[in-house]
């Protein structure tokens, strides 16, 4: 602006070339939009892996498509707001979507998903992990097409498991861990904060008892019934309970997420986590670069989810990323060809190897070279075998909410009163009766 | 631009003409006519986007409170009237809790923002006059950051796993490494305030400051040549001369501190039970998709405000037009 008061004349030439080039950019994206359709792939934040494969399938579609990332928010309940408030606006640019499950029947139940074409479907689930395939699906219709698929391992310190006498080779249970914790004055990694993670541990903590948090998830909001006022959640509260109240997350617990449970975990106090493979990934880089010590990394093991009751099997924390395909997209049949060519086996073991998040693909733990960086890829294979997913209810946002309200502070959880109250909060919510 | 002498001699002339209507009456009001006729020129295309950038929405919202509508399940959506209302009203636990908290925060970070801001405004009004033009910058530089950072640097400035806080002032009584500050309503609450004072308390010095220089010299300078203390001219000269300045300042940042969001957003999310008002609204309208009760939520949340600036002009006879420079807002 000033220069074009101080310098008349040299403005007009500037104006005319400011012009030409914005005519010249305009062109240019018309011409490139013409030859090529666009799909716009909405991803999550992740190490840079789903811009790779975009950049690889729109490479081999030779022309067919080109892919564009568009970069969602970092947390699953805000990815699920602006794709709900897009889908609901009938937003024609959703092509390609990377939807967390749980809120997957959500967006499916009011038909804001394109169906997966019956060919599409069968040749992307051909072997595709129990777990991870449930979590797609929404009235026993495949809704989305499974890309990655996530667990939780426990991972434990050696030198705390030896000084406990536990065998790790056999399944150990949540009052052993909190046991050896208490006796060596040691910290527990665990998720406390308000936030996903505490669902995500209190389903596990139930499903490993056999039972399911919601009765039906399928049912409507006014008939929905939890399983919390039973036995089971009673149990899994106690141990909620009995970590918030003895202190055995440290004092941090109630902002403590994923990472900072790692940080802990790695510290001197660390004794045992539940948590994501990606720690593996952070820990040896930050050893790598000299944070920490080569001797921590060695001190590390990893074997399944722990059990609640100690003849029932664990049912591992399901997580991941399946791929949608928006109702409104103007490009359905692109976006699903461009789908199955992100999701392919060998694709995803690279995803893997790149960015730390396991396949939801038998066979792309087939690969060898994954043995090199991800030791405990077996160990993953064997909890997504497992895993039990959250409910799959279009309601799963209100009982996620309700459930971190009620279970945070964890020194506030008590087994006989939070699991009921929790019960009842849910039902009113739900019915509409009270606010969340 | 219109000067204050001539806007006072144009409402002398308006108001004769309108109490004696007769002998040139006519033409000036003709050109009363005219001006108010620009008036609308100049005003007008303003005042129609204000309408349909506020109206309009304000409209939509108090309409759709009156229906259960979810967006993730459009073709369920049914008129309920004021069943969103009931079911606000009679939650204790969310509604009532949050609206404690807004007022509580509303309360005391206003009382403390006006004791701590007329101390500011002192200072830069009697002490430094030199660099008052500095000092009015420097003290200016918290209410121009934007809140979302000044609540992030706050959040991080406590937080128990990379905050300083603790490790610095390990030495105070009841404050060491396992203190975690937004863990409890007590000590969250308290930051949250903080953070809302240190931020805003410039805008109210400043505000205050333009008071005080309304205050005639004449009349402090006559207080002290009769006698008065120091707090006698303050709290009969000074003071009284500055109510309205005071009124506006106490007003805009009720208002503003009503309406807490970023800070809670960013600290706690609600945690600790230090959900406020805003964020309920937030939380319905965006984080449920519950577009009926969240815009319930909202337009009793208006309905506060309203409330509030009822209350200040009614009772207190604020009068947003003197008295101040800040006409217009902040």
């Amino acid at each position: 602006m000033g220069g074009s008061v101080g310098t008349p004349h040299r403005g007009r030439p500037a104006r005319v070339v400011g012009a030409a080039l914005a005519a010249g950019i305009l062109l240019s994206g018309c011409s490139g939009g013409e030859d090529v359709p666009v799909l716009t792939w909405y991803i999550n934040p992740d190490d840079g892996g789903q811009a790779t494969l975009a950049q690889q399938c729109t490479d081999e579609a030779e022309g067919a498509y080109e892919i564009q990332t568009s970069l969602l928010p970092a947390d699953a309940p805000s990815q699920r707001e602006q794709l709900a408030r897009r889908l609901a606006a009938n937003d024609a640019s959703l092509d390609i979507m990377s939807l967390d499950p749980p809120f997957i029947p959500e967006l499916a139940e009011p038909g804001f998903l394109a169906p997966v074409p019956d060919d599409v479907a069968e040749r992307t689930t051909e072997d595709t992990l129990e777990g991870a395939l449930a979590g797609a699906m929404w009235n026993e219709e495949l809704v989305a097409v499974p890309f990655w698929a996530n667990t939780q391992l426990l991972w434990y310190r050696e030198s705390v498991t030896e000084a406990a006498g536990l065998n790790m080779d056999e399944p150990v249970t949540w009052d052993q861990i909190i046991e050896a914790a208490m006796e060596q004055d040691k910290l527990l990694g665990v998720q406390g904060t308000r936030a996903e993670s505490m669902t995500v541990w209190l389903n596990a903590l139930v499903e490993s008892q056999d039972t399911s948090i919601l009765v039906d998830p399928e049912a409507r909001a006014v008939d929905l019934e939890t399983n919390f006022d039973t036995a089971e959640g009673e149990k899994a509260a106690e141990i909620i309970g009995t970590i918030g109240t003895e202190g055995l997350a440290g004092p941090g617990v109630a902002s403590m997420d994923e990472n900072q449970s790692m940080l802990l975990f790695q510290g001197d106090n660390g004794s045992f986590m539940v948590n994501w493979p990606f720690v593996w990934a952070a820990t040896k880089a930050a050893v790598e670069e000299g944070v920490l010590e080569q001797d921590l990394l060695e001190d590390i093991g990893w074997s399944q989810y722990p059990r609640v009751d100690e003849d029932t099997a664990s049912a591992p924390p399901l997580g991941g990323i399946n791929l949608g395909v928006g109702a409104d997209s103007e490009n359905q049949d692109l976006a699903f060809d461009a789908i199955e060519c992100i999701v392919q086996p060998e694709n995803q073991t690279e995803y893997f190897i790149t960015n730390g998040n396991p396949p939801s693909s038998e066979s792309a733990y087939e690969d060898e070279t994954l043995e090199e960086d991800y030791p405990m890829a077996d160990a993953i294979r064997e909890a997504l075998a497992n895993a039990a997913p959250r409910p799959q209810t279009p309601f799963y946002n209100e009982i996620s909410t309700a459930i971190q309200q009620e279970f945070t502070p964890i020194s506030g959880v008590r087994g006989d009163s939070t699991p009921a109250e929790t019960d009842s909060f849910i039902l009113e919510v739900l019915r509409g009766e009270r606010l969340l | 631009m219109t000067t204050a002498p001539e806007t006072s001699r144009r409402q002398k002339r308006e108001s004769s003409g309108s109490s004696q209507p007769k002998g040139g009456t006519k033409k000036k009001s003709n050109r009363a006519k005219s001006e108010a006729r620009l008036g609308w020129l100049i005003a007008g295309p303003a005042f129609f986007i204000m309408l349909s950038v506020t109206a309009y929405p304000i409209v939509q919202a108090v309409y759709d409170s009156l229906f259960s509508f979810r967006l993730t399940a459009p073709d369920d959506r049914s008129f309920v009237f004021l069943q969103n209302y009931l079911t606000i009203f009679s939650d204790v636990e969310v509604f009532w809790q949050a609206l404690g908290v807004t007022l509580f925060v509303t309360v005391v970070t206003v009382a403390v923002e006006l004791i701590l801001g007329f101390g500011l405004a002192l200072v830069m009004h009697k002490a430094l006059k030199r660099i008052r033009g500095a000092l009015r910058t420097a003290i200016l530089v918290p209410y121009g950051i934007i809140t979302v950072v000044s609540a992030f640097a706050w959040y991080y400035m406590f937080d128990i796993n990379s905050g300083f806080v603790n490790n610095w002032f390990g030495w105070v009584p009841g404050i060491d490494s396992d203190l975690d500050w937004f863990a409890n309503f007590g000590t969250a609450i308290t930051i949250i305030m903080a953070s809302e004072i240190w931020k805003t308390t410039p805008f109210i010095a400043l505000l205050l400051l333009a008071g005080l220089a309304q205050v005639p010299d004449e009349l402090v300078e006559a207080a002290k040549v009769d006698g008065a203390s120091w707090r006698q001219q303050m709290t009969r000269v000074i003071l009284p001369n500055m109510k309205a300045a005071i009124m506006v300042a106490v007003l805009f940042r009720a208002l503003d501190a009503f309406r807490i969001f970023d800070n809670v957003f960013i600290m706690t999310n609600g945690s600790a039970n230090t959900e406020v008002l805003s964020l309920l609204a937030y939380r319905t309208s965006i984080g449920r998709l519950e577009i009926g009760l969240g815009s319930a939520v909202s337009v009793i949340l208006f309905i506060c405000v309203l409330l509030i600036c009822f209350i200040a002009i009614k009772f207190f006879k604020v009068d947003l037009a003197s008295g101040t420079d800040a006409k217009g807002g902040k």
